[in-house]
C-alpha cells in the first residue's frame, strides 16, 4: 500500500542508513526505560506541527496503534458505538476494552442515531450511572474494507447533540485526503480540534513502520502511562523513525503528490468500471478499492473465482492480491480483490495492467456462468 | 510414579530442598547444564548449583514504607483539595471544549499519576542521543514547575548503560550486523507496506524463520514485527472459549492482553511456585469447566523463561514433567532468556539441558539480545502452518521490516559461529562472566538482590517510595543509567531498580558500576540484606578468577 511511492526513494534510505550508522539497529528498551531516541522525540514534534495537533505519541506497530489505544480511556461499564465496517484492529481494541459495544450498520448515520437515542433514554432511567459512562464513537475516516469516506460532518453534529467523543482511525487516509495529505479533517474542512483523538499507521504513506496517535495535550498524554502497545514494548528502531521523518520532509516539500494521487485515483476507478462481470466499491478519491463479483452466488464459490483471476494476472506478471480476512472478524466483508493506486505507477502501465485483469476476468468468469 | 523419572533429562536431578530458616525460603535447585544437545560448543560453563534468593524484607523497613505511602495519600489528597476550592495552581492539561461531556479520566485513575508518580517523574522516559551499547548518552531534563513540563536542554552526560536490554552486546552502529543491516536497506528500503499474506512475504523473512528454527533446534518458526504483537495477536489464534489457561501471575502485559483476547478461561498460580500450578491444575481438571462441568478442550500453561522484574528462571524440568503428567501444553515466552542463558545461548531449554521439543510452543522477542525488534514463534510443521493461516498477524499487520531481519540474522549467525569467528562464543562467556561477578560483588556489598544467580536481570531492592526517585537521580549525578521501577510494575512495597548486564560491559566498566551503586546505597541506606553471603548465593570467589578470553 505503498500510495506516495515513498518505498525506495534515496534520500529516505540515505537518511536510514545515517541512522543506523548513529544509532545501531534496535532501541533495546521500553520508552521507559532508555528507549527513547531523541529521534523520536523529533518525530512526535514533527507529526504534532503537520496535523497542527498539540502533541502526539508514537508506537512501534501499526496494528498496536488503535489496539491500545482505545483501551487506554475505555473502559468497563463505558459504552462505544462503532461502525460495522471498522478494520480488524480497531475491533480487538475494542474488545480488549471491555466495554459495552454497540455497532451501527456501516456508514449509516440514521442507524447510528437510533443507536444514541437509544442510549439517551436508559440515560434518563439512570442518570446517576449515566454521570460515570464514558461514550466514544469510533469509526475510520476511510475504510480498508470498503474504500468509502466516513460522513464526518454529520458525525460532529451528532458528536455534539449526544455527548460521545469521537476517536477517528486515519490509517489509509492520512497522506491521502485533503491538499496537503492531513487527512479527513482536510478534506472535509473541519477544524481538528473537534475530532478528540485520531490515530494512524506510518505502514502506508509514509513507508515506513509503526503507529501514531495525535490530539490535545491532555487526550495523548494519558496514553503514555496507559497505551499498552507504548508501555511494555519496546520502541520504534530509530532507523525507521528517520525513514518518516524523511518521507515527512518529502511530504511538506511536495504538496502536488497529493493531487497527482487522487488523479491516478480517478483514472484507475474509470478504467475499472469497464471490467465485466465485475463491480468496484469505493469512492473514486479512495486509493484502496475493492473489486466484487456482480452476480455473487457463494462465498466460497466467488472467493475461488477472484483467486484464479488473480493467479492468472500473476502469470502476466501483474501483482494483486485478494483481500483477506480471518473467519474471527465480526461482520466479515464479501471476498473481493484489492487494488490499491500509487504514484509510483504511471498511467499508461495502469492500462495495461487493467486489460490484463480484464482479459483474466473475462476467461474466469465466463467459464464459470 | 512412573512419570517422575526418566523424563527429564537433565544430567543428575535430585530431589529439591528447600531450607525453612525464619524470613527466608531459599530455593537450591540443581542445575547441572551437561549439554547432551548438538555439541556445537567447547565452552566450559558453570557446574555450580543455581541458587535464588528472594530474602523477605526486615519489618521496619515494610513498616516505613506502607507509612511513606500512606503520607503521600494523605498529602495527595490535600492538595487535590486545595486545587479545587482554592484555586491552587494545577499545572495539569485541561480540557477545553466538550463541555457537559462526561469527564474522560475519573479523579482517582489520575490520582496516582498526578500526586505519585510526577514527583519522580524525571527518572523515565529518559532521551538517549547515542547506541544504548555499554556507554551511552544521556539528555540533560530539567524542569521550571516541579516535573509537570520536562524541557531537553540540549546537553547530554556519557553513562554506564545498566538499563538498555542488550544482553550480548548487539546494539552497535558499526561492524559486521550494522553493515549487512545498511546494505539490506539499500536493497529492499525500510518499510513493506504489506502483510504477510498479500504481498509482503519477502524471501529475506523466509531465510529468518529457517535460520530461527534450527538455532531452536525445532522444525518450524514464524517471525512477527513486533514482540508485544506476538503474544496479544497469536494465543488468540491458539485458543478460543472452552479452553484453560495456567498463567504465572507475574506474566508479563503482552500475555496477559493475549490471554484476554482469545476468551478462554484463565487461572493464575504463585510465581514459580510448582506445588500452587500442579494444585490448580488437578482442581481445573476435576472440576472442568464451570457451569457447564464439561472437560476442557486445551490446557495450557504459560510461562516465561526469565522474569524481567524478579529476575528469577523458569523451573523447566518441573514444567515438562507436570504438563506431560496432565495431558497439558507448554507456552515458553523467552523474551529475556534467549541468547542470554545457556552455553550455546540458546535459552533456558540450553540452561537446563533439555530437548527443545518437550516445550509445546516457544516464543522470543530479538529485541533483547539480538539488538533488533519483532518476535518469533517456534513449533512443530503443524502448529506454524496453522499461524501462518490464523494468526491475526499474518493476515492485519505489516511484516517485519527487512533491515531489522538482516539485523537478525547476522547476529544469531554470529552466535551460532556460522560466520566463522568465535565473537558470539566470546561474547556468551563474557555475560555468563559479568552476571555472576556482579550479582557476588553486589551480595558481598550487604543488598538485598533477587532472582537466580544465573540470570543477566538483577533488581535491587529500595522500597521505600523516596528512595525510588533518589536512587535513580544519585545514579545518574554519577554517570550511571539505571533503571528504578515501582507500583504498578512491582507490588506496592516492593519497589526495586533493575540492572540489566551486557556483554558489552568490560570488567573496569563493572568495577566502576559496583563503585558508584556503593556510594549512592550508603548515602541513602540500601545495605537491607540480613543474611549471610553462603545463604544468599552459591558463587565463589576463585570461579571469578578466571575471566573469559577471545582466543
Amino acid at each position: 500500500m505503498n500510495f506516495l511511492g515513498m518505498l525506495g526513494k534515496k534520500t529516505i534510505e540515505d537518511a536510514a542508513v545515517k541512522a543506523i550508522k548513529k544509532y545501531g539497529v534496535g532501541s533495546c528498551g521500553p520508552r521507559g526505560f532508555y528507549g527513547t531516541v531523541d529521534i523520536h522525540l523529533e518525530l512526535e514534534d514533527r507529526l504534532a506541527k503537520y496535523m497542527k495537533t498539540e502533541e502526539a505519541i508514537l508506537y512501534a506497530y501499526g496494528f498496536s496503534t488503535i489496539a491500545s489505544a482505545i483501551p487506554a480511556y475505555s473502559k468497563r461499564g463505558d459504552v462505544i458505538f462503532c461502525d460495522a465496517g471498522v478494520c480488524f484492529s480497531i475491533q480487538m481494541g475494542v474488545l480488549a476494552s471491555r466495554s459495552n459495544v454497540k455497532f451501527f450498520k456501516h456508514n449509516d448515520m440514521e442507524d447510528l442515531e437510533r443507536l444514541l437515542m437509544e442510549q439517551a433514554e436508559e440515560d434518563k432511567r439512570n442518570p446517576k450511572k449515566a454521570k460515570v459512562t464514558r461514550r466514544f464513537l469510533v469509526i475510520e475516516g476511510l475504510y480498508i474494507n470498503y474504500g468509502d469516506i466516513a460522513p464526518l460532518k454529520k458525525m460532529i453534529e451528532l458528536k455534539y447533540k449526544y455527548k460521545v467523543r469521537i476517536f477517528l482511525d486515519e490509517t489509509i487516509s492520512f497522506g491521502v485526503l485533503g491538499a496537503h495529505g492531513k487527512g479527513i479533517t482536510e478534506y472535509f474542512d473541519i477544524p481538528i480540534e473537534e475530532v478528540d483523538m485520531i490515530s494512524s499507521s506510518m505502514e502506508n504513506s509514509l513507508a515506513s513502520i509503526g503507529g501514531f496517535c495525535c490530539g490535545t495535550t491532555f487526550v495523548i498524554d494519558h496514553q503514555r502511562l496507559a497505551g499498552l502497545g507504548y508501555c511494555f514494548s519496546a520502541s520504534l528502531p530509530p532507523l525507521l523513525a528517520s525513514a518518516a521523518i524523511e518521507s515527512l520532509n518529502l511530504m511538506e516539500a511536495n504538496p502536488e503528490m497529493f493531487a497527482e494521487l487522487i488523479r491516478k485515483c480517478h483514472i484507475v476507478h474509470d478504467l475499472l468500471l469497464s471490467l465485466p462481470h465485475l463491480q468496484v466499491v469505493g469512492v473514486p478519491e479512495s486509493p484502496v478499492k475493492h473489486i466484487r463479483l456482480i452476480e455473487s452466488k457463494s462465498t466460497k464459490e466467488d472467493q475461488i473465482a477472484l483467486e484464479s483471476i488473480v493467479s492468472q494476472a500473476l502469470d502476466k506478471n501483474v501483482a494483486i492480491t485478494c483481500a483477506r480476512y480471518l473467519p474471527e472478524e465480526k461482520f466479515c466483508p464479501p471476498p473481493s480483490i484489492r487494488i490499491t493506486v500509487s504514484t509510483e505507477i504511471s498511467d499508461e502501465d495502469y492500462k495495461v495492467a487493467i486489460d490484463v485483469i480484464k482479459e483474466a476476468a473475462n476467461t474466469v468468469l465466463t467459464e464459470v456462468s | 510414579m512412573a512419570f517422575d523419572e526418566g523424563v527429564v533429562r537433565n544430567g543428575d536431578v535430585k530431589k529439591r530442598k528447600h531450607h525453612n530458616q525464619g524470613a527466608v525460603a531459599n530455593g537450591i535447585r540443581n542445575g547441572h547444564t551437561i549439554c547432551k544437545q548438538v555439541p556445537t560448543s567447547k565452552v566450559k560453563y558453570t557446574k555450580k548449583k543455581s541458587c535464588e534468593s528472594f530474602e523477605e524484607a526486615p519489618m521496619l523497613i515494610a513498616i516505613v514504607t506502607y507509612m511513606a505511602y500512606a503520607l503521600l495519600v494523605v498529602v495527595g489528597h490535600v492538595r487535590d483539595f486545595l486545587r479545587k476550592l482554592c484555586g491552587e495552581k494545577n499545572s495539569a492539561a485541561k480540557e477545553f471544549g466538550n463541555k457537559g461531556f462526561v469527564p474522560l479520566y475519573s479523579d482517582f485513575e489520575s490520582f496516582y499519576t498526578r500526586n505519585l508518580y510526577r514527583r519522580i517523574r524525571d527518572c523515565w522516559n529518559r532521551p538517549i542521543c547515542s547506541t544504548p551499547g555499554g556507554w551511552f548518552d544521556i539528555m540533560e531534563r530539567t524542569s521550571s514547575d516541579y516535573n509537570w513540563h520536562l524541557d531537553v536542554t540540549g546537553k547530554s552526560s556519557r553513562c554506564i548503560n545498566l538499563g538498555s536490554y542488550n544482553y550480548l552486546g548487539f546494539a552497535e552502529d558499526s561492524g559486521t550486523c550494522a553493515e549487512a543491516s545498511q546494505e539490506t536497506l539499500i536493497k529492499y528500503g525500510a518499510g513493506v507496506c504489506s502483510t504477510r499474506q498479500e504481498l509482503g512475504n519477502l524471501d529475506i523473512h523466509i531465510e529468518l524463520e529457517k535460520l530461527v528454527a534450527q538455532f531452536l533446534g525445532l522444525e518450524s518458526a514464524m517471525v512477527f514485527g513486533m514482540g508485544f504483537a506476538t503474544n496479544a495477536l497469536n494465543i488468540p489464534a491458539l485458543l478460543g472459549k472452552g479452553c484453560l489457561i495456567l498463567s504465572d501471575e507475574l506474566n508479563h502485559a503482552s500475555l496477559v492482553l493475549g490471554c484476554r483476547l482469545s476468551g478462554a478461561s484463565i487461572k493464575t498460580f504463585k510465581h514459580n511456585d510448582m506445588k500452587s500450578l500442579e494444585n490448580v491444575l488437578r482442581n481445573s481438571i476435576i472440576d472442568g469447566e464451570p457451569g457447564t462441568y464439561r472437560p476442557w478442550k486445551k490446557i495450557l500453561i504459560i510461562v516465561e523463561g526469565i522474569y524481567s522484574m524478579e529476575g528469577s528462571i523458569a523451573n523447566l524440568p518441573e514444567l515438562v514433567r507436570l504438563k506431560k503428567k496432565y495431558n497439558a501444553y507448554l507456552y515458553l515466552d523467552e523474551a529475556h532468556s534467549i541468547g542470554a542463558l545457556g552455553p550455546n545461548g540458546r535459552g533456558v531449554v540450553d540452561y537446563y539441558g533439555m530437548d527443545p521439543r518437550d516445550v509445546d510452543i516457544m516464543m522470543g522477542t530479538f529485541t533483547k539480545s539480538f539488538g533488533a525488534a519483532g518476535g518469533y514463534i517456534a513449533g512443530t510443521k503443524e502448529l506454524i502452518a496453522h499461524l501462518k493461516f490464523h494468526s491475526h498477524s499474518s493476515v492485519y499487520a505489516i511484516s517485519m521490516s527487512p533491515p531489522v531481519a538482516q539485523q537478525i540474522i547476522s547476529s544469531m549467525q554470529c552466535i551460532m559461529g556460522l560466520d566463522g569467528t568465535n565473537t558470539g562464543r566470546h561474547r556468551l562467556r563474557q555475560l555468563a562472566w559479568n552476571t555472576r561477578y556482579f550479582r557476588r560483588r553486589l551480595h558481598e556489598m550487604g543488598f538485598l538482590i533477587y532472582g537466580s544467580d544465573d540470570s543477566p536481570v538483577v533488581p535491587l531492592m529500595l522500597y521505600m517510595p523516596a528512595k525510588i526517585g533518589a536512587f535513580g537521580r544519585e545514579c545518574l549525578k554519577r554517570n550511571l543509567g539505571v533503571v528504578v521501577v515501582g507500583f504498578p510494575a512491582t507490588t506496592i512495597i516492593e519497589s526495586r531498580a533493575r540492572f540489566c548486564l551486557s556483554a558489552a560491559h568490560t570488567k573496569e566498566m563493572l568495577d566502576q558500576a559496583l563503585e558508584m551503586i556503593e556510594e549512592a546505597g550508603t548515602v541513602l541506606h540500601l545495605r537491607y540484606s540480613r543474611l549471610p553471603l553462603e545463604k544468599k548465593t552459591a558463587i565463589t570467589s576463585h570461579e571469578l578468577e578466571e575471566m573469559p578470553v577471545l582466543e
